[in-house]
């Protein structure tokens, strides 16, 4: 890929590919890249989990991950950055997200990826529900709000793993 | 007036529907719009905190005054990474 804005920005159904990730945030002037995948793990909150399934809303969150990338790019205008965000249900140990960052030096394309999958997690229109072996859950906020406002978390219930 | 109104995750299962409809007088804001949706769909006052709000894909303040022909997504805590 050519040009100085060719990143990814997208919510798929299907498995993540990092190489394509990669790809896109590479080139010549390139010297660093780094890259951030998420996982889904087996326990959360002391409860094991058999599966999850994540929901966007898609042509927000990917107008989201677009200006995350604007962001990240703020004062690099040679960093080249993609996001791809999975949905649909996905098993323990599948990739749920992926971030590639290339820049002409290590630093910015480190921080690069650290910051967007904060934004990622803070803004971004998706949900994540577990599913345990006695119901299943939509999570809440990722970082608690303040006492007096808390959101609770979703009650376990709701339909069985397919 | 006329909105087209999408609910997500948690809101969509309480609502038992994840698009509607909604029928607003002249000048309707987004927080009417809820109130409106609250009342069409039982379910909804399980979720007891007011949602995020969007407008045409942006997130907007329930203030935000409506035109009719937008489409407006209420929105529960997002929890994806």
């Amino acid at each position: 890929m050519r040009g100085k804005e060719a990143g990814i920005y997208r919510i798929v159904d299907s498995p993540i590919d990092l190489g394509e990730l990669v790809e896109s945030v590479s080139g010549q002037g390139i010297g660093g890249i780094a890259t951030f995948l998420g996982s889904v793990r087996i326990e959360n909150e002391g409860k094991k989990v058999l599966a999850v399934e994540y929901q966007a809303y898609a042509p927000m969150a990917e107008k989201l991950l677009w200006k995350i990338g604007q962001e990240a790019r703020q004062g690099h205008g040679d960093l080249r950055i993609s996001m791809v965000h999975r949905v649909g249900r996905l098993e323990i140990g599948e990739i749920s997200v992926g971030i590639a960052a290339g820049s002409p030096h290590r630093r910015e394309a480190l921080s690069a990826v650290a910051y967007a999958i904060e934004r990622v997690k803070e803004s971004v229109p998706i949900w994540k529900r577990e599913y345990y072996a006695d119901g299943s859950a939509w999570l809440g906020p990722a970082s608690p709000p303040p006492p007096g406002s808390a959101q609770k978390k979703g009650k376990p219930g709701g339909l069985p793993p397919e | 007036m006329k909105v087209r109104v999408l609910l997500f995750a948690r809101l969509k299962e309480l609502a038992g529907v994840g698009s509607l409809e909604v029928e607003l007088p002249e000048g309707a804001t987004l927080a009417d719009v809820w109130r409106a949706v609250q009342s069409t769909a039982a379910g909804l006052g399980a979720f007891r905190h007011p949602p995020l709000m969007v407008r045409d894909l942006e997130y907007a303040p329930p203030d935000t005054p409506l035109s009719g022909g937008e489409e407006v997504a209420f929105l529960p805590p997002v929890s994806g990474g």
